[in-house]
């Protein structure tokens, strides 16, 4: 007996971690798959219903804004955090002066939760007292910015939340990048004759393509999951011009009672997520193990 | 030394005429300030308006300087008006939320640093398969989650309570403390724990007396992340909790949406910064391991 124990006592140490995880993750992804295929409302029922829930789910309006509204800002957050991460990070590459503070500013939005910066760009974009009275006050008599309260604009402020709390961890991630490459790599190109220019955009920016893929990946991921920062700043409105899918999903849950609408929907998340993060996973296993 | 850093820059760009140059070092420090202060705006938008009477905030612009230290909306953000039954104020869901992270970020993290040592020192076949099966657990998106959690949270009668926030944050915590110690582990040499175990030590006294004295930099790490990502949680926060059981993210957007009375634009400001500061404070201190955190495990939203 004791024996036993002791050949096992690493199995055991790991018992918990993999029987939560089996059980709270996993588990609980395929009981919210089988709801997805119920017609459950309030409470959830188990005789399978087939899959309605995802034929309603695409017939809805909100549903389809909502994918509409992830696309968008997917692609603008994409964009402007990875352009703003590569300048910020190779005009530090510079040697620059204060090297430290500025990185130390590039970052901090990342430790705030998006609650507190959704309350901050909030109060800072609402149209009586925020930027719009400022350019007024200015002497810009004519000036507008009522973005947050516009139909057709209100999901760009959440890009511009987004993106300035989360363009300073690219920039970490190509600082970082950068730096490990040799200096005899430079070295020898500039011996080439080759400009600053173009040792960046034909030899250091094409090595650092894993840092772009993983870049991508996270903020795939983040942009998906994005929740707290549209509630704090627009509760999904005007209307419901800024809704998205995680919105969507716990609205239909626990305030709707749409259980099995709302498992459907959450599904759609799950796969989405999965299609990115599946192929970066294989790949990431493939680096390590050729190390 | 500056100098020579300075002086060997500019050779790097030695193709080009001095004046190029100049304006080129120019041109660069111009643009990594014009975003330094886009970084900082909010932040001194945010101190300024806490600091200023809702009078000054109607007068003045985003910018203006408040004309005295007025830390009033600090005390009714904290500590409320006093006036009892509908007066929202933060001290305890600050509470809450420090009774919610510290078990759950030391659980996440002793049960992750015990995971990372046997999936590294004690390696079985198939054991890198656990790893991917646990790793998976970093990037599901919650919802997937959110409805079956809801109810074993109610059927263990601890929904809408603070130990039911803990068994959350501690499960989801799993995957990203494993990840951590997995990876630092696997830089530790094997042979380290061959030879203890060759002298007879077992396996926790190898963990207490190999592994756990070189692991002072991964702990940090890890509990910097646990914390950070615990302190700001909001999705489990608002939907396992309400109400006296929230966590202080909750309190906060409860209190800047409730719509009663006048909006008091410095009050939601101070209790943004109160919201914040913990974790503010975390970053300017240890800003070194938040930033390996997030950059080993940044995946979770």
């Amino acid at each position: 007996m004791f024996k036993w124990l002791e050949k096992n006592l690493p199995k055991i140490v790991m018992a918990p971690a993999v029987g939560l995880i089996g059980w709270f993750v996993y588990g609980f992804v395929l009981w919210t798959l089988y709801i997805s295929f119920t017609n459950s409302k309030i409470l959830p029922k188990y005789e399978l219903w087939g899959v309605g829930q995802y034929v309603k789910l695409w017939a809805s309006r909100k549903w389809l804004i909502s994918v509409d509204n992830l696309l968008i800002f997917t692609a603008l957050f994409l964009i402007f955090c990875i352009v703003i991460g590569i300048i910020l990070a190779i005009f530090l590459d510079q040697k620059i002066r204060a090297e430290g503070v500025l990185r130390t500013i590039y970052l901090y939005p990342m430790a705030l939760s998006f609650i507190v910066t959704g309350t901050a760009w909030k109060w800072i974009l609402n149209p009586t007292l925020g930027i719009q009275k400022m350019f007024i006050d200015w002497g810009f008599e004519n000036f507008t910015f009522d973005w947050l309260v516009n139909r057709e604009m209100a999901i760009y402020t959440i890009v511009i939340a987004g993106v300035w709390q989360s363009a300073g961890f690219v920039m970490a991630l190509f600082l970082a990048g950068l730096r490990s490459v040799e200096d005899e790599i430079v070295k020898a190109a500039k011996i080439d004759g080759a400009g600053l220019f173009t040792v960046y955009w034909k030899i250091l920016l094409p090595m650092m393509r894993p840092v772009f893929f993983t870049s991508f990946v996270i903020l795939v991921h983040i942009s998906i999951k994005s929740y707290d920062l549209i509630v704090a700043l627009t509760q999904g409105g005007p209307g419901i011009s800024t809704t998205m899918p995680a919105l969507f999903m716990t609205q239909a849950a626990f305030h709707k009672s749409q259980v099995g609408l709302s498992a459907a929907s959450a599904m759609m998340m799950f796969m989405a997520v999965a299609a990115v993060i599946i192929p970066y996973l294989y790949s990431e296993l493939r680096r390590e193990n050729a190390r | 030394m500056q100098d020579n850093l300075q002086s060997s820059s500019y050779k790097e760009l030695e193709q080009k005429s001095k004046y190029t140059n100049m304006f080129l070092r120019w041109f660069l420090y111009f643009v990594l300030i014009l975003f330094a202060s886009y970084f900082i705006f909010p932040l001194y938008v945010m101190v300024v308006t806490s600091l200023k009477t809702m009078e000054e905030i109607r007068q003045g612009t985003l910018l203006t300087w408040p004309s005295s230290l007025n830390f009033d909306s600090w005390l009714v953000a904290w500590g409320g008006r006093g006036y009892g039954a509908g007066d929202t104020f933060l001290r305890p869901y600050f509470w809450n939320s420090i009774k919610m992270v510290v078990p759950a970020v030391f659980f996440s993290t002793f049960i992750g640093a015990m995971t990372g040592y046997v999936l590294t020192k004690w390696r079985f076949k198939g054991d890198q398969w656990v790893f991917l099966f646990l790793l998976f657990g970093c990037f599901i998106p919650f919802q997937a989650i959110l409805l079956p959690m809801a109810r074993t949270l109610g059927t263990l009668g601890i929904s809408n309570s603070v130990v039911g926030l803990v068994l959350v944050h501690t499960v989801y915590g799993i995957p990203f403390t494993t990840l951590f110690f997995r990876n630092y582990y696997i830089s530790v040499p094997t042979e380290l724990v061959k030879a203890a175990r060759i002298d007879g030590a077992g396996f926790f006294k190898i963990f207490f007396k190999i592994l756990l004295p070189i692991s002072a930099p991964i702990i940090v790490v890890t509990v910097i992340w646990q914390f950070t990502q615990i302190w700001n949680d909001f999705l489990f926060g608002s939907t396992f909790s309400f109400g006296e059981a929230a966590p202080i993210q909750v309190a906060l957007n409860n209190m800047v949406l409730s719509s009663t009375s006048v909006k008091e634009y410095n009050v939601d400001m101070a209790s943004a910064i109160i919201a914040g500061i913990p974790t503010l404070i975390v970053y300017v201190l240890a800003g070194k391991y938040f930033i390996r955190g997030l950059t080993s495990g940044a995946v979770k939203g």
